[in-house]
């Protein structure tokens, strides 16, 4: 493989300035007289029988031609070029389940999206901890928050170099402007970029409510920048390890703005990234390189494909075909074939979600927490992970899974008892009762199959004397009529976590700002509000944690949701790979990844 | 014939208005809208969706935003996709060639083998293998495609391991598309070993998506044959003493072809249904996949724009089953 690749870059772009030549090659001679070669201004490889480069010139196909320009330019400009090594080029293939719908991540909410962009291409001020929540410095090597909670100070890494492409070669090393730029588009309304592709909407910056908490981001100098708030909020750094806080290159905005082609930005991507982007044949394949240059090292594979396969038992035929490497989201049914397979691996992790039944807590007779808590002991936990997560799940008494900290293990369940659950309903006053359960229309983490888990929780109600009726909408709907505060019944819903911070789930799903939003038990509770208010103004950890275990025994004690099940997320791979570690976040990650020859 | 051709040029102005009006007002029949299915589970604030809504021109009166579209298609403007910020036509463009390389490569084999079997069974009527082919035929008819395509692979691909899983091409190939026909683009290429590559990977689709106008084309011929066998002129030109060949590959089949015809020019809207599932299934990156995505993510001017496209491709080849079939039989293009 090249060993400068910059320098090579470079001189790419001198030839093609020239005009001399349309393609450069940088070829490696592996064993056994195969060829792996690539060529800049494409940026692509390929593999060939023998051992004859391909050559492309401009105007015409001659060897000699090549020859000739290349010495003179060599001499001329007295570089190094092409660094022939031993070893052929280790690529890894990921069947992806779906195309990303862009590459400039703040303009998007799916996974599938972030994948393919924020993961492999950007880094951000800060980065979640492989395998965990915790947050470590990324482009940020360290932090400072004022004394009010309201002024966070970032120190900047410095000598971070962005992605050498064949679309831009950049001329400055990441600093403070990219920053500010990288924020600003997002926060200004007024900002040159804010709308600078039709349908931009920056949606996971406006719901993580950034516009009313940020008030200014102040470029100190080169490599110090300053976010004030406008209150504090402890899951800041959190949130600036998402995927919409990904830091990009303001260099090469003001290069596409200059060259009035703006929507660049969002088909070829440049970051600071494990990975560069080489190219994407729309609904079939991205590629990625290792970004020789990268702050965090060297990647192990120097190729990275994602083979986007939408379905899941196509994957699996590709994984046991040896066409990929890597797959996400098998079907449940594959479990035990994969994992009887020996040349497969499976790696298996609780999801960051929770799934459950949100009764509408405005509306009679839902409004009394013993009625509440007398269907909850009605719900047989157990029956709905055998039918509907088949194994795949693990039973929910908080509205926080158990990865995450904070997480209050000392609380006891509702247990499934039916008995218990007629005697306080007929104390509570509540005979015949009939009600709506929603069952959503799409299969989601933390719900693989809503309408067989509506079915069993109506047949649990009905022996405890309450008639259920099932409904269900159209997804967009759904989301909207379920945040109705009149709204009739009691819904089936759920979440998975953004940023691991328990903020995240406990005053998004249940703080009384989402009442007729997010909150979908339509509950507002003053202890759990004070609580969790409380515990957005505190930076010290365990401080928080308390504050959180206190309001999940609230939540417990009032009720407001019948909480069902964590998902459990399978990943099957080939066991050539090593290295992939799992994200609760439900994230793909190939950095530190490698595979065995 | 150039009235002919006329008459049938100003029928596709209705029909095009037509496919507008539909495809403009079903998309918005449909509940939910693209920021509520954007947005999931955390929700959207009610006034910054009205202000996205406003931004997309999505609040003005509806009549006014066909209006606004109808003028726009005039113009070469489609419209942009909600999620890729793509214009529709350019989207559209890199996604075509590989539905129709699929759709031509089944049609081709479909009529390759479709035809003699027809022919075939027509000629042996009431014999073991007329009652196997149109046995055959009609398994395949009912064949449901995603179950057949899976069975496919795993067996071929899987178990045998003669032919590669899904995808167009090995992804050890990666050349610049000229055509977007991968056929075309990797012989252009050079590359050793590319264009086997992209035949092998056409196999499985190919079957999988001519199953069905196969049998339909099989059994169309047949019954077409079966009519014309019995005319006058075929027992004249038997008794004229022509050898069988002639009798049928002349004289029957030109007139028994006639029906055919319409019903490959009827099979290319199959061939598009199917190629959804098709695309699905071995992952290929063509428009009919774009599309269910689309309406997926109510992407309305993807759906719009996608489906005025099929439209217009479907009455294009439609108009050239017309014209063949006027050059075939003169008695059509006079009345």
């Amino acid at each position: 493989m090249t060993k400068n690749y910059g320098s090579i870059a470079y001189l790419a772009k001198i030839f093609q300035n020239r005009g001399k030549i349309r393609k450069m090659l940088v070829v490696d001679f592996p064993p056994k007289k195969r060829l792996s070669l690539r060529w800049l201004g494409l940026n692509s490889f390929a593999h060939f029988n023998d051992a004859r480069p391909l050559l492309f010139i401009k105007g015409e196909n001659s060897l000699m031609n090549f020859q000739k320009t290349l010495k003179a330019t060599l001499l001329g400009a007295s570089l190094a070029v092409i660094a022939a090594t031993g070893a052929s080029a280790k690529t890894l293939v990921y069947c992806s389940e779906g195309s990303p719908e862009g590459f400039d991540t703040a303009l998007y909410t799916a996974g599938t999206t972030f994948d393919a962009s924020s993961k492999p291409l950007y880094n951000r001020l800060v980065e979640f901890k492989r395998g965990t929540t915790e947050v470590l410095p990324g482009l940020a090597e360290s932090w400072e928050v004022s004394e009010d909670g309201l002024e966070y100070t970032f120190n900047l890494r410095k000598g971070v170099k962005f992605h050498t492409t064949s679309f831009f070669t950049p001329t400055r090393d990441f600093n403070a402007d990219d920053v500010v730029f990288s924020f600003e588009r997002q926060l200004k309304k007024d900002h040159p970029w804010h709308e600078y592709t039709p349908g931009t909407a920056w949606e996971y910056f406006n719901g993580m409510s950034m516009p009313d908490l940020i008030k200014e981001i102040v470029k100190v100098d080169d490599h110090t920048v300053k976010f004030v708030l406008n209150r504090p909020e402890a899951p800041m750094i959190a949130n600036l390890a998402m995927d919409f806080a990904s830091v990009v290159s303001a260099e090469y905005a003001d290069k596409l703005a200059e060259a009035g082609t703006k929507e660049q930005f969002n088909q070829q991507p440049v970051g600071t990234g494990p990975f560069s982007f080489v190219g994407y044949q729309k609904d079939a394949v991205i590629r990625y390189a290792a970004h020789p240059d990268y702050w965090n090292g060297k990647e192990k594979i120097d190729n990275l494909i994602f083979a986007i396969t939408p379905d899941a038992a196509v994957r699996l035929q590709k994984l046991k075909a040896g066409e990929c490497h890597v797959m996400p989201y098998p079907a449940p049914a594959d479990i035990a074939d994969i994992r009887s397979d020996s040349n497969l691996t499976l790696m298996e992790q609780q999801g960051l979600n929770v799934g459950y039944l949100a009764y509408n807590t405005k509306v009679a007779p839902f409004d009394k927490k013993e009625v509440r808590k007398a269907l909850n002991h009605a719900v047989n936990k157990q029956a709905i992970l055998d039918a509907v997560f088949q194994g795949s799940g693990q039973a929910a008494k908080n509205p926080i899974p158990p990865t995450m900290w904070s997480y209050n293990d000392a609380i006891e369940d509702d247990d499934y008892n039916p008995e218990l659950a007629k005697e306080m309903l007929a104390a509570a006053g509540v005979e015949n009762l009939s009600m709506k359960v929603w069952a959503m229309p799409v299969q989601r983490p933390y719900n693989p199959n809503a309408r067989r888990m509506a079915e069993v929780i109506q047949a649990d109600f009905a022996k405890v004397g309450v008639n259920v009726e099932i409904v269900s909408y159209e997804w967009g709907e759904y989301l909207s009529r379920s945040k109705d505060v009149d709204r009739d019944g009691a819904v089936l819903l759920g979440w998975t976590g953004d940023n691991g911070d328990p903020d995240n789930f406990l005053a998004v799903l249940l703080g009384c700002d989402g009442v007729g939003g997010s909150n979908r038990a339509q509950w507002c509770n003053d202890d759990f509000e004070a609580l969790i208010q409380k515990a957005k103004t505190v930076t010290d950890k365990a401080e928080r944690t308390d504050l959180y275990e206190q309001a999940q025994a609230v939540f417990k004690e009032e009720a407001p949701w019948a909480t069902i099940a964590h998902s459990v997320v399978f990943m099957p791979m080939s066991s050539k790979v090593t290295g992939y570690v799992m994200d609760p976040l439900g994230g793909h990650w190939f950095d530190g990844v490698d595979i065995a020859e | 014939m150039l009235r002919f051709l006329l008459g049938r040029l100003g029928l596709l102005i209705p029909t095009f208005f037509g496919v507008t009006l539909v495809a403009f007002s079903f998309i918005r029949l449909l509940p939910g809208d693209p920021l509520d299915l954007l947005a999931g589970e955390r929700g959207i604030d009610p006034e910054r969706k009205a202000e996205l809504m406003a931004q997309m021109g999505f609040d003005k009166p509806l009549w006014q935003q066909y209006i606004d579209y109808v003028i726009g298609i005039f113009q070469g403007d489609l419209g942009t996709s909600f999620a890729s910020k793509k214009p529709v036509l350019d989207e559209f463009m890199t996604l075509f060639p590989a539905t129709a390389e699929l759709a031509l490569c089944a049609i081709i084999l479909a009529v390759c083998l479709g035809i003699p079997a027809g022919i075939f069974a027509a000629v042996k009527r009431g014999s073991i293998a007329d009652q196997a082919i149109m046995g055959t035929a009609l398994v395949g008819y009912s064949m449901p495609i995603f179950w057949w395509g899976l069975l496919l692979i795993i067996f071929f691909s899987g178990i045998l391991q003669w032919t590669p899983v899904s995808g167009r091409i090995s992804l050890l190939y990666f050349f610049p598309q000229v055509t977007g026909f991968m056929l075309i683009d990797s012989l252009l290429s050079g590359e050793k070993g590319a264009f086997l590559s992209a035949v092998r990977h056409l196999i499985l689709p190919s079957i999988v998506l001519a199953t069905i106008p196969l049998a339909v084309i099989a059994r169309q011929t047949r019954s077409a044959m079966l009519e014309v066998l019995g005319e006058d002129y075929v027992r004249t030109a038997r008794a004229k003493g022509l050898p069988p060949r002639s009798v049928i590959g002349l004289h029957a089949l030109r007139n028994a072809l006639i029906p055919v015809i319409t019903t490959i020019g009827l099979q290319v809207g199959v061939l598009l249904a199917g190629a959804i599932l098709t695309e699905t299934i071995f992952s290929w990156p063509g428009i009919g996949k774009w599309l269910v995505d689309s309406i997926a993510r109510r992407d309305y001017f993807v759906v719009q724009g996608g489906l005025l496209l099929i439209a217009g491709i479907i009455m294009l080849v439609n108009l050239i089953v017309d014209v063949l079939y006027g050059l075939i039989n003169p008695r059509i293009r006079h009345t």
